[in-house]
């Protein structure tokens, strides 16, 4: 096509459409009058317009899926850890209760409250909705077929598009109109901010070994390693997984809609279908920061072995088996991250506003920090010593160089944890109240008495305010 | 509603901000029913509150005017809802102790049993609602599981699961099922390795400490000048328990001991309640090894007359200590019955714990208070 610059060709071609696809579009042209194969040659409109179309069309169907199951297995999983049966009545062993789900939340009726800002508040969830969705383009699904584009700036597209997310929740809270989404709006806007800058710092340390912003490159270069960077990087995934929780308003950190607090947050005024639409932007956000993280720091769909089984498969079939192999990996990954999420949610306690921000502020971004600074380090005295070389741009690393880097980065956390301890043993909680400060924490232990007989002499009574 | 009062100075403000006030209630997940609660909200922070209460007014004491002495004891089981069986104890004990009736001790064996599972059937709604409070959802079905186990029992012995009601002026109304204490029994024996489960989810968890440890606190000189009684007072040091200084049925037979915290914040409130628990499981334990026979019900007039005069008794409810206030002029029919309920002083020490802390503060202290509506708003 004559518009198309060869850059940007390139940069949206993640992989060539198969060879059946293209002779059929071909067989197609045939019929199609002069004029339109003037302007759109047969391999362009498959190389660019239908190919994508179905790429984007099974991607969407294929994570609407995933988000919908993903509501099924938290309310599964809880009930396992909470002794319950979870969801058993709508479809054998309740697989139905998603629909069932979205079809009452389509039929309910759409409340506006009376004095909200109408077009704000119906434009809020949208605006969340969308930021969810247009980071899945970039996220590599699997090897050959399975990616839509491969962006060369697919991490930053992440980082800036979800940061817009985050104006959904605080339009909402605000169209609203009322005090609970308000507070829980503005919950949200501190948090997200706090914990996304934590987030783009884990990111960088891993660019270090990565050396580029393609989530596609950024998995190629972990299969040519031959590691997942987790090895390399565990305490930046540690960072990254708890800011990720974070980032997402997942409990511990749900306090944007901290059900026993705010009654339910940014989204208290909403009901119907566009509750519903928050709740799919929530539940995609899970998925797509469990992508990013099993790209980045698990190897996204590389599993060591898996492609040189496939190629001995016969050539017809090999393709395909390794893609859909390679996608049946990268979502295991993620689901095990998912996982990680929904287990926390249901076991821990909800954080409290200004704790939130000092684990964001004073724990996760000077973690982050000083760990880009102890990556650079190793990598550099690994580059000294000959464990890592740079062949025609590649990375080549050594069987001794990676398990220096695995060690290195392991230790690397004891001073990681060290300075932090030393700069937050002193410094002043955000609170206040003294008597914080003074009370110990646990291991506690109440005292036993045996009782007092006698009715209690009152205790120096004039030392009452109230 | 009041205008809310001036600000005190125990707060600082740190910048000069425009202030919220939030109405917390009457519809809200964590004010315990419908207990509104007046913010006024500088950011997060509380500056200051206060309850609005009254929404479950159903004028009960003025209903108990005007029955005769057995038809007012059922009105007591929806009081407290949470602690029917503490409820209903109290009001027949005060009207045996004004009539000077002796009960039989096996009466007195089945009502501490009863009293004791009660205690632990409202500790654990408590704990259930405190942790689904502070976020911890998983621990509210936990203890909604042993509850079960206690309603259970209470349905079989009560034919009830809420306004369990069996304790008649004098006694008994009838004895206790076959299989009654094999049931308890079985309770008591698994119950101990259940608290184990929710003090490991807790008691070092990191959220959990940061979210209870120094919020709420109130000294013991306070509790005692605020009047409060239970746990709340319990856990700021304060050696009280109706049970120890002013033994009531067979309390003085058991051997049981009672926890008392040191620094009075929500945490230590939290960890008498759970200690009591344990202690109350004693008591239930040595109630039934020594489970007397004999008769249930002692030598009661058709028709119940209390003496004329004034008489003031209390018990140790799982919420605090409950107090009955009878005026009798010999009739019928009691002249004047006032209650003295302890979450409604209890929840007198919100303002006191609360301002100076932020939001989500607030709700931990209501849910450490361990409040029910039904019993202030009577």
């Amino acid at each position: 096509m004559k518009l198309m610059s060869l850059q940007l060709m390139t940069m949206l071609a993640a992989f060539e459409p198969p060879g059946w696809l293209s002779g059929l579009i071909e067989k197609g042209y045939a019929f199609l009058p002069q004029a339109i194969s003037n302007v759109l040659s047969a391999q362009d409109a498959t190389n660019f317009l239908i190919w994508p179309l179905i790429q984007i069309g099974v991607m969407l169907a294929a994570v609407l899926t995933a988000v919908a199951y993903l509501t099924y297995a938290e309310r599964k999983v809880s009930a396992w850890i909470q002794v319950r049966v979870g969801p058993n009545r709508t479809g054998p062993w309740g697989l139905l209760q998603p629909a069932a789900d979205g079809i009452k939340l389509i039929i309910k009726e759409d409340v506006i409250p009376f004095n909200a800002d109408k077009t704000v508040f119906t434009l809020a969830p949208i605006v969340s909705m969308v930021c969810a969705f247009v980071v899945l383009v970039v996220v590599p699904y699997g090897p050959l077929y399975a990616s839509v584009t491969n962006v060369n700036i697919g991490l930053l597209l992440i980082l800036s598009i979800s940061s817009v997310g985050v104006l959904g929740i605080v339009l909402g809270g605000w169209a609203s109109n009322s005090k609970f989404p308000l507070l829980g709006a503005l919950r949200s806007s501190a948090q997200v901010v706090s914990y996304e800058a934590a987030i783009g710092l884990t990111i960088v340390s891993a660019l270090i070994y990565t050396r580029t912003f393609s989530m596609q490159g950024i998995v190629e270069v972990q299969k040519s390693l031959g590691v997942w960077l987790i090895m390399f990087l565990f305490p930046a995934f540690i960072v990254y997984l708890v800011s990720a929780v974070a980032e997402t308003n997942r409990a511990p950190f749900d306090l944007a809609e901290a059900e026993s607090e705010l009654v339910g947050g940014f989204h208290t005024e909403y009901s119907g279908f566009r509750f519903s639409i928050y709740f799919i932007a929530e539940y995609t956000n899970m998925v797509v920061v469990s992508a990013i993280g099993a790209t980045i720091f698990l190897g996204g769909w590389y599993f060591p072995g898996v492609e040189d089984l496939c190629k001995k498969l016969p050539p017809s079939i090999s393709e395909g088996v390794y893609t859909i192999v390679g996608v049946g990996i990268f979502a295991a990954k993620v689901a095990f991250i998912l996982y990680i999420f929904i287990w926390m949610r249901w076991t821990f306690p909800r954080y409290r506003y200004d704790q939130l921000m000092e684990l964001g502020w004073k724990w996760l971004m000077p973690a982050a920090l000083i760990n880009i600074v102890l990556t650079a380090i190793i990598f550099i005295v690994g580059k000294e010593y000959g464990f890592v070389t740079t062949v025609a741009g590649q990375l080549k690393m050594t069987g001794a160089g990676k398990a220096y880097f695995t060690i290195a980065g392991l230790l690397g956390a004891l001073p990681v944890l060290a300075v932090l301890n030393t700069i937050n043993r002193n410094s002043r909680s955000f609170n206040l109240r003294a008597q914080r400060t003074t009370i110990p924490m646990a291991p506690r232990k109440v005292k036993l008495s045996s009782g007092a007989p006698a009715k209690a002499e009152p205790v120096a009574a004039e030392a009452v305010e109230n | 509603m009041n205008a809310i009062p001036l600000v005190t100075n125990e707060t600082e403000t740190l910048f000069d901000s425009d202030e919220m006030v939030l109405s917390m209630g009457p519809q809200h997940p964590s004010t315990h029913g419908v207990l509104r609660v007046v913010l006024k909200l500088d950011g997060e922070r509380v500056i200051d509150l206060d309850c609005d209460i009254g929404y479950l007014h159903r004028g009960a004491e003025k209903i108990f005017e005007n029955r005769l002495y057995p038809m007012i004891a059922p009105y007591f089981d929806r009081l407290d809802y949470i602690a029917a069986v503490s409820n209903g104890l109290l009001y027949v004990e005060t009207v045996e102790k004004a009539m000077k009736l002796e009960i039989p001790q096996r009466a007195q064996y089945l009502r501490v049993v009863l009293t004791e599972l009660n205690r632990l059937a409202s500790h654990l709604l408590w704990l259930a609602t405190h942790a689904l409070d502070i976020g911890g959802f998983t621990i509210f079905l936990w203890a909604f599981r042993e509850r079960e186990e206690i309603l259970k029992i209470f349905e079989n012995f009560f034919g009830a699961r809420l306004t369990c009601h069996a304790f008649r002026i004098g006694g008994m109304s009838y004895d206790a099922y076959d299989g009654f204490e094999a049931q308890v029994k079985a309770f008591c024996d698994t119950f101990p390795a259940r608290l184990e489960e929710y003090e490991t989810m807790l008691n070092e968890n990191r959220i959990w400490l940061g979210r209870t440890v120094g919020v709420g606190v109130i000294t013991a000189a306070d509790a005692i000048s605020l009047g409060l009684s239970g746990a709340p007072l319990r856990g700021s040091g304060v050696d009280y328990d109706v049970r120890k200084t002013d033994p009531y049925e067979c309390y003085a037979d058991f051997d049981f001991d009672i926890p008392l915290g040191e620094n009075g914040d929500t945490f230590d409130r939290y960890l008498v309640r759970m200690e009591e628990m344990r202690q109350s499981r004693r008591i239930i334990l040595q109630a039934l090894e020594r489970m007397p026979d004999g008769p249930i019900m002692a030598k009661v007039p058709k028709v119940i007359k209390v003496p004329a005069g004034e008489l003031y008794h209390s018990i140790e409810a799982p919420k605090g200590e409950l107090g009955l206030y009878l005026v009798s002029d010999g009739g019928t029919k009691p002249y004047r019955l006032r209650m003295r309920p302890a979450s409604f002083i209890n929840l007198g020490a919100l303002r006191k714990m609360a301002v100076g802390a932020l939001v989500s503060d607030v709700v931990a202290v209501i849910g450490s208070l361990d409040i029910v509506l039904g019993e202030i708003d009577r």
